[in-house]
């Protein structure tokens, strides 16, 4: 095992290894500029200017914050409304067409709005990032609600389960092993959305810096922001699988 | 207490798809015709009394135990349990579900505990779940998951979930299926000896005539579809109950499987 576990970092690296060579050659037989195409020796000596000054962990914070409040927003909204809805069978019937119309138009088709109704700020990022991930959140719970086995309501009845208890006690965690990948898709897309976010209305994050840098003709730098969109993602995700150990949501992937 | 008298009750479906009528499906019926389930029922189900259900596939007695414990309305008839209307579920009246019935984000202990979450004193509470937990013989188990136990082991934890309501009439819905031969005896002499103690009256249904006729204190048979009783008789023979060395009980056992429709009893 202990070998499997030293595999399971090396097999990846590798890969990663294999891309920065494939890259380096790409870069050097284009025969581009390294203005135009950076090589990974060009970007890594961008990303060290942009560590040492601070500034990519400054825009990094700036994006962070705003997706964690359009996710949790959207967390806080979307299940228990999923929850609701899937749970009050007419109230699917009356609000599903809605939801499934709202649903395929892309949040950046709000932009225009978004910046009509919360100006210039944090405000219509994180609205747009609300919007990316309250809707897959939404239908997710919905479905999942759906999916709960309609023998555990017999036995809260069974029992003289109370709305709430219902809701607390059956509803909720047996819609969990089936949310958790809900929420990290939403997650994913949450961040995704940031970048294009950030290219309206602000002056920080990791959207904004490729934006910047793009009018600044710095590629190293764009690149740069690119690989930190890259890193925080994958410890977004990391985090959301952990989730994944609590003991009482391991039944679902049994 | 634990009186449960059934007058006349008959229960209706409606059909909801038209099967397709073929030459071996007379049954067939058309969609929104009336499908009698159950018909013109009549039992009473003393205090304390073991009653083990037998019928064919598919021929009602789930339904009946499910409108008894309230889940479904009867269509016509009377049905009370001691003395009262039965309106929907309720914690009186607890049922033991054919397999999965425990809620799988909670440890034995929690779900044990479901019938007294509302009892004030903590030590009571906890006295009481752990006394439960121990005649079912789950001690050691009460902190793991119902995905990490047995078949037999869940059903024991579903049993002492239901006693430690204390609850009037015990629903049991072939609460065996799925469990190995060996563990469904071992249940049974679990079932019997726990019955002894408590009391309780239980309703068994289950579709194996060996199993009925050596747990219950009554062993009532249904027909087929729309299910009426056909044979309803009490079996006064002591426990532990061995087919060889009792003539009545061997005779009784091949006119169940007559009354099943086989003919020639193994």
């Amino acid at each position: 095992m202990a070998d499997f576990r030293y595999m399971q970092i090396v097999l990846p690296l590798a890969v990663f290894l294999a891309l920065g060579i494939v890259w380096q050659c790409a870069a050097s037989f284009s025969g581009w500029s390294s203005a135009v195409f950076p090589g990974p020796v060009a970007t890594a000596v961008g990303m060290w200017e942009l560590i040492a000054n601070g500034t990519l962990l400054q825009h990094s914070v700036a994006s962070l914050f705003r997706v964690t409040l359009g996710f949790y927003l959207a967390v806080i909204v979307g299940v228990p409304l999923g929850m609701l809805i899937g749970w009050w069978k007419t109230g699917q019937v009356m609000f599903n067409a809605l939801i499934q119309f709202l649903r395929p138009i892309s949040p950046l088709a709000w932009i225009p709005l978004a910046l009509l109704w919360f100006g210039i700020g944090d405000k219509p990022a994180v609205f747009l990032i609300f919007l990316a991930s309250f809707f897959p959140l939404l239908v997710s719970t919905i479905t999942a609600v759906n999916h709960i086995n309609s023998l555990y309501f017999q036995v809260a009845a069974n029992f003289n389960f109370s709305p709430l208890e219902t809701v607390s006690k059956v509803i909720f965690p047996a819609i969990l092993p089936e949310l958790l990948p809900a929420l990290r898709i939403s997650l994913g897309v949450a961040w995704l959305v940031v970048v294009a976010a950030e290219m309206i209305a602000v002056k920080s994050g990791l959207g904004y810096l490729i934006l910047d840098s793009r009018n600044a003709l710095r590629m190293d730098y764009v690149m740069d922001a690119m690989i930190a969109i890259g890193l925080i993602g994958i410890c977004l995700d990391r985090i959301i699988v952990q989730l994944n150990r609590i003991e009482s949501v391991s039944w679902g992937s049994v | 207490m634990g009186h449960v008298i059934i007058k006349d009750l008959c229960k209706d479906y409606v059909e909801r798809r038209a099967a397709p009528r073929t030459a071996n499906n007379h049954s067939a019926v058309d969609r929104g015709q009336q499908l009698r389930v159950l018909d013109q029922v009549d039992l009473e189900f003393h205090d304390g009394e073991l009653v083990c259900i037998l019928g064919p596939s598919g021929c009602g007695k789930t339904t009946l135990i499910r409108i008894i414990a309230g889940f479904e309305e009867k269509t016509s008839g009377t049905l009370l349990i001691d003395g009262k209307q039965v309106k929907g579920p309720s914690s009186e009246n607890i049922f033991v579900f054919q397999h999965n019935g425990l809620l799988p984000w909670m440890t034995v202990w929690e779900n044990a505990g479901l019938g007294v979450r509302k009892m004030g004193n903590e030590a009571e509470k906890a006295e009481r779940i752990q006394e439960y937990i121990d005649i079912v013989n789950l001690s050691g188990f009460e902190h793991h998951y119902p995905h990490q136990l047995s078949g037999g082991m869940q059903r024991r934890a579903e049993l002492a979930r239901a006693l430690v309501v204390n609850p009037e009439v015990l629903f049991m819905d072939e609460p065996f299926a799925g469990l190995d031969y060996l563990t469904r005896v071992k249940m049974r002499e679990e079932i019997i000896n726990m019955h002894e103690y408590f009391r309780k009256t239980i309703i068994f249904i289950t579709h194996d005539i060996e199993e009925a006729l050596t747990m219950g204190d009554r062993v009532v048979v249904f027909t087929e579809r729309p299910a009426k009783v056909k044979l309803n008789v009490s079996l006064e023979y002591p426990h532990p109950r061995d087919f060889s060395c009792s003539v009545d009980l061997e005779q009784l056992r091949r006119t169940v499987y007559e009354e099943l429709g086989v003919h020639h009893a193994l």
